[in-house]
């Protein structure tokens, strides 16, 4: 099996789930309870959450774990939507963002929430100037990701959380794609929310985390006991959250050799696939892009369909292309950034990872280059 | 999602190609829906002596266009005319919910070759 799929989510890494284990059948205290069981899982928690704080460069008191990425975009913008009511209902956000956002300010706008979607440029990149025009007396809000999960666009973070805090505005991003990928320290970045999930740098899935700046006022999403200093009820998922502890530490340390090692691979493959396949093009940034990144358009063909001849061969790579999703439209992303819709339609996105090699690369790129050759030649489009 | 026969159909698809003094094409869907269908026939004496596909689209919709070219080839204009998408799907054993609205146009693309057909003969 070649998996290129790592943007959906990575296997967890050997020595991750070695730390996870005993946390199931041995130390299986809650960590809110007060005999000696509980305190070992509190302290195992205790020092996950030192963990991330170290490697996002915050204070511990700033960390809150949550279920995972959806819910930490999903807390952050209804966490602060419902707290500054009062001082304002409009949200900005980009037309590129990750569904768990989306949905999330769409139901917003049917509570009486203004929003602006931010258009993006060809290669997926909101610019700064459209932030700081978008803003007016009543935002509370802007929320843009870091790094886009379809075409792995980097955004220019800083640079909008710079305008939001001289406008007086909080700024959100959601990190998934870029933790472990990029540089990400909450006090460089200037932001006053970040989402990351345990699962996309080879931590456990169903666990993450959402940075808040101490001081932000946020409103409380999961009602419950007092976990998470009272911000988020629910048993602390010990396991998941000592997993994603250590995930991200190893991801931080990691960070030079995994990024060099897949850089070497995406562009082996960007290579290989532009000099020979005829009618494609590479989406996204040219450089401000995931290092593990390569997201093409095939011209003249379905995207699903592609995918499901690399699967065939025992290749797992997503598309961009929608009939799977059971809307007609292509991706939001793809058409955010003006791509024709038949285009759209035929994209399919490859993820590198820390365990593929020089052969997955040239296999895939050979069965890729067969796959199109019959498919074109199945498609009424094609002029031949 | 796909089960073997659809699988099946489209890894190794029948009839695909063109006819190029075809008596019916037919052409049906736009690349903005992601499918594109087209169909061609060649019909003697009120028969579908044969017909081939060509498709962008995604598995359903190459599955579809395999299964229905299939189905009529060798069968009198009459019969091929209530060849529905129904029968096409359940000729597959079956299609996931969501693609149901590819198969719609194999069944579509045929009924506009053989108006084309009838144009053509009406022309003569
Ligand atoms: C950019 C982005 N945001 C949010 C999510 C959702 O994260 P999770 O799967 O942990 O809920 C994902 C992953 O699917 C993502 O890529
Ligand atoms: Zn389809």
């Amino acid at each position: 099996m070649i998996y290129l799929d790592h943007a959906a989510t990575t296997y967890t890494d050997e020595a991750v789930l070695k730390e996870m284990l005993p946390y199931y059948s041995e130390v299986y205290g809650n960590a809110s309870s007060l005999h000696a069981e509980g305190r070992k899982a509190t302290a195992a928690v205790d020092q996950s959450r030192e963990r991330v704080a170290r490697a996002l460069g915050c204070k511990k008191n700033e960390v809150y774990f949550t279920s995972g990425g959806t819910e930490s975009d999903n807390w952050a913008i209804r966490g602060v939507a419902y707290a500054k009511k009062e001082k304002g209902k409009h949200i900005i956000t980009s037309k590129i963002e990750h569904h768990a956002v989306l949905h999330t300010v769409e139901q917003l706008e049917k509570e009486g929430f203004s929003v602006t979607y931010l258009d993006v440029d060809e290669y997926g990149t909101v610019s700064p100037e459209s932030v700081a025009a978008a803003i007016r007396p009543d935002t509370v809000l802007v929320t843009v990701m870091a790094a886009n999960n379809e075409v792995g666009t980097l955004q220019p973070i800083k640079e909008i959380a710079q305008i939001c805090k001289e406008r007086g505005v909080l700024m959100h991003t959601d990190a998934v794609q870029a933790i472990g990928a990029v540089p990400i320290n909450v006090q460089e970045l200037g932001v006053d929310l970040l989402s990351l999930s345990g699962h996309k740098f080879y931590g456990p899935k169903g666990i993450g985390v959402l940075y808040v700046r101490s001081g932000v006022r946020l409103q409380r999403f999961m009602l419950g006991g007092a976990q998470e200093r009272s911000m988020r009820g629910g048993t602390s998922n010990t396991p998941g959250i000592v997993g994603l502890g250590f995930a991200i530490e190893k991801a931080v340390n990691e960070m030079e050799e995994n990024n060099a090692h897949v850089t070497a691979l995406r562009d082996r493959f960007i290579a290989a696939v532009t000099e020979r396949i005829p009618y494609c093009r590479l989406n996204g940034h040219p450089q401000s892009r995931l290092p593990n990144n390569a997201n093409f358009s095939f011209q003249y063909v379905e995207g699903e369909s592609i995918l499901l001849s690399l699967d065939f061969e025992d290749i797992c790579v997503s598309s961009g292309s929608a009939c799977t999703s059971g809307s007609l439209e292509p991706s939001h992303v793809l058409l955010a950034m003006g791509m024709p819709e038949e285009l759209a339609h035929g994209s399919i996105r490859f993820t590198f990872g820390k365990r593929n090699t020089v052969a997955d690369v040239d296999k895939t790129v050979d069965v890729l280059q067969n796959a199109l050759q019959r498919l074109r030649a199945m498609s009424p489009l094609f002029p031949g | 999602m796909y089960n073997e026969k659809v699988l099946e159909n489209f890894r190794n698809p029948q009839n695909v190609g063109e006819i190029p003094d075809a008596d019916g094409v037919g052409t049906v869907g736009n690349a903005s829906c992601g499918d594109i269908m087209q169909i061609f026939l060649k019909i003697e004496n009120g028969i579908v002596v044969d017909a081939k596909f060509k498709t962008f689209g995604c598995g359903a919709a190459v599955a579809t266009s395999s299964m229905a070219t299939q189905m009529i080839i060798g069968k009198p204009i009459e019969e091929v005319e209530k060849v529905t998408n129904r029968a096409v799907v359940e000729a597959l054993e079956g299609l996931p919910p969501q693609k149901i609205h590819c198969s719609v146009l194999a069944e579509e693309a045929i009924k506009k070759a053989l108006e084309d057909y009838r144009s053509k003969k009406a022309a003569e």
